[in-house]
């Protein structure tokens, strides 16, 4: 019993035939976009590797790339058989491409699926890698002369500005750092032998934190150097102060933005899957409406069109039956030639 | 002499026409791009209004999307006349629209040729206005609290980390303003008693900049206060230092960003010039052609299309002696109704004159 079988007459055909072909276009211009959100991914995550100590994993947009110019390939094909399928002198030399070419539309689909999925669920290990990346990029601020590190400062002055957050969890970040270079300090002073006494590491620690962490909101001029001493500023008390530095951690900004990036992808590659499979269940019927012709000589006879020749469990014990031949087809080979090693 | 004379036969009049449908579509994309332009540059200067004492440089997106709108109007309407220009019985009624048609084309290349030069000209109306704006904002910078000018100082902030600019010719000019909302000063304080009285106007100025002067470039944290005291700060020299904070001041940094938006639209607008000028130079063609070409015996034979039926003095001396004859029927006009009024009475002279003799000849 045929699965969905639809009755088709040719002007049925026509219009199918015509239909799929146009939503294969669609298609194409689809896995141009998913193309292009890869890239879009993969040039955000290189824009921060800094960030991220270069140990991001490209694996998500490398993905949606490869995936992206499979899906144009495949849909471009499938528009040029749709297309050709008026044409019964054409559509024969496609014929017995067409079976293999569905099945392997089918589990490209399933593919596209769980890269969909992927999306929403690789911003765990995203997570850790900012945390780690963010926790060592603060550790280098101050090498500005460190070759190799020494635009660690600008990249995360310019990202705490730009995301509008200060430090990894906090602002407090920094106080555990040293984050002025060894070269602007005078070691004959006494406050900078405390500060460096006062530590295991020996680091000038200070309750501090760069420029990049103030808030041009605040209605006084920032406060930058000594936050947790009340009396070193007029009328400032830190535990109440709000507006002065960015409140919010970096990690999670990043995380925020990054999220946001991989949601919306996620949500556009569902849609394109939905397409896709669209467009493969179009190219089944228009392939078993033209294989059905009541009369094979008559091209304006009626045909039936279906989903599946047989039902979905007969299909499934068939395609295991097949799988299982094959295994088993390698297998007799092997006993085949050992037989006839013994006999010989 | 007819100006730019050239034979069309029926197979060159239909391809003129098919061309130049296809390049009033392409002239409508480009009174769309004007546009699109206009609204552009005018979003962008009033982002920065605030730093703007005066908005004399608005005339350049007002006047380019004004342009752009008539633009794709008057080039729709020549997609229309070309559709029918081929057609004997639809074409007649464009006759009149046509003449108006032209001068509307010739006055939007003229008002944009007008947009390039402008936004050559303004360029020293908008630096004073940008000068005038940015000493505001920098004097009110403290005013956080005063309603109006609470927000100045986040404004001052963002635009100096945006255009990585500081201050109005550059970061000298926060030394002679007190940025620091007395708000936050202890007045009992030695300190800012002696900074207080050290001026004139008792204002407390410091040798100090905000923070968002700051260059993230510098390899040393920011050095904000105490910037010309070299003892303050360790291996430290005010004369030598140069990445510590923005070197450019704010007020040429706009203007090199307004200058270079303006300059990188320049050959936009003068490719749409170009544009205009031939869509209005093949229309000429097409509506003497095929009027001529209706004008024959054989719709189908060959016409001549021309620019201009004379010469371009000929054609001059024609429209100024159709301007004053149009002025002096309005004058005769005038005049006429006083002859009227004497006109009875001179008839009745010469029914006098007439009727006086006769009775000496009879």
């Amino acid at each position: 019993m045929a699965l969905m079988v639809v009755k088709f007459d040719l002007k049925k055909r026509v219009k199918l035939a015509q239909t799929v072909w146009f939503m294969y276009w669609f298609a194409v211009l689809a896995g141009i976009l998913v193309l292009s959100l890869g890239l879009f991914f993969k040039v955000e995550l290189r824009k921060r590797s800094e960030l991220m100590d270069n140990n991001e994993s490209h694996f998500l947009p490398n993905l949606l790339i490869f995936m992206g110019l499979i899906a144009c390939g495949i849909n471009a094909f499938g528009g040029k058989v749709c297309y050709d399928s008026l044409d019964p002198t054409k559509f024969v030399k496609w014929k017995p491409m067409l079976k293999p070419f569905l099945a392997f539309c089918v589990v490209f689909n399933a593919l596209l699926f769980v890269t969909a999925l992927l999306c929403f669920v690789m911003r765990i290990p995203l997570q850790f890698t900012l945390a780690e990346g963010l926790r060592n990029g603060m550790k280098f601020y101050k090498d500005t002369d460190t070759p190799g590190r020494c635009y660690m400062k600008r990249t995360l002055d310019l990202m705490q500005m730009e995301f509008r957050c200060c430090g990894n969890d906090n602002y407090r970040d920094w106080f555990e750092i040293q984050w002025v270079s060894n070269r602007y300090l005078d070691f004959s002073a006494k406050e900078v032998k405390d500060r460096i006494g006062s530590n295991v590491d020996g680091q000038y620690l200070m309750d501090g934190v760069p420029f990049s962490c103030c808030n041009p909101g605040s209605p006084r001029p920032c406060i930058q150097l000594q936050m947790t001493n009340n009396s070193a500023h007029y009328s400032y008390d830190h535990y109440t102060e709000e507006l002065n530095v960015w409140k919010r951690g970096c990690r999670d900004a990043l995380l925020s933005y990054y999220g946001g990036i991989m949601n919306t992808i996620g949500a556009l590659v569902v849609l394109v899957t939905m397409l896709e499979v669209a467009v493969t269940v179009g190219l089944q019927y228009v392939n078993s409406s033209l294989s059905t012709l009541a009369n094979p000589e008559d091209i304006e006879s009626e045909s039936e069109g279906y989903l599946l020749e047989k039902t979905v469990k007969e299909t499934f014990t068939d395609v295991m039956a097949k799988m299982k031949a094959m295994g088993k087809g390698g297998k007799v080979e092997e006993g085949g030639e050992e037989a006839v090693a013994t006999v010989s | 002499m007819t100006l730019l004379k050239m034979k069309f036969n029926q197979q060159r009049r239909v391809r003129l026409a098919q061309g130049l449908w296809l390049m009033s579509w392409v002239a409508v994309m480009c009174g769309a791009f004007i546009f699109c332009l206009g609204v552009y540059l005018k979003t962008e200067l009033l982002r920065r209004a605030e730093v703007m004492d005066n908005t004399e440089i608005h005339i350049v997106p007002n006047i380019l999307m004004m342009v752009g709108l008539a633009s794709i109007g008057t080039n729709w309407v020549a997609t229309r006349v070309c559709q029918d220009s081929l057609d004997a019985s639809r074409f007649p009624r464009w006759k009149v629209l046509l003449l108006a048609w032209f001068a509307v084309a010739a006055l939007l290349c003229c008002l944009l040729l007008a947009v390039v030069v402008l936004s050559y000209a303004l360029q020293g109306r908008l630096e004073e206005s940008l000068k005038e704006g940015l000493r505001n904002g920098i004097r009110f910078y403290k005013d956080t609290d005063v309603p109006g000018r609470c927000f100045q100082k986040e404004t001052i902030d963002h635009l100096q980390m945006e255009f990585r600019c500081c201050g109005n010719n550059n970061f000298k000019d926060w030394f002679e303003v007190q940025w620091v909302s007395n708000r936050y000063l202890d007045f009992t304080s030695q300190e800012v008693k002696d900074r207080f009285r050290s001026n004139v106007d008792r204002r407390y100025l410091l040798d100090g900049v905000p923070f968002s002067c700051c260059n993230p470039a510098s390899p040393r944290p920011c050095l904000q206060y105490h910037l010309t005291d070299n003892a303050a700060h360790f291996n430290y020299d005010y004369h030598a230092e140069e990445l510590n904070l923005y070197n450019r001041g704010c007020r040429r940094a706009l203007i090199d960003y307004y200058m270079g938006l303006m300059n990188s639209t320049g050959p936009g607008v003068l490719s749409v010039i170009l544009i205009q000028m031939t869509v209005l130079l093949s229309l000429r063609f097409l509506q003497t052609a095929v009027e001529g070409a209706m004008a024959l015996e054989n719709p189908e034979d060959e016409s001549e299309g021309y620019i201009l039926e004379k010469g371009v003095k000929e054609t001059f001396e024609d429209v100024k002696a159709m301007v004053l004859s149009m002025l002096k029927f309005a004058q005769v006009d005038a005049s006429e109704v006083q002859p009227a009024a004497e006109d009875p009475e001179k008839a009745d002279e010469t029914t006098e004159k007439a009727a006086s003799p006769t009775p000496a000849s009879s």
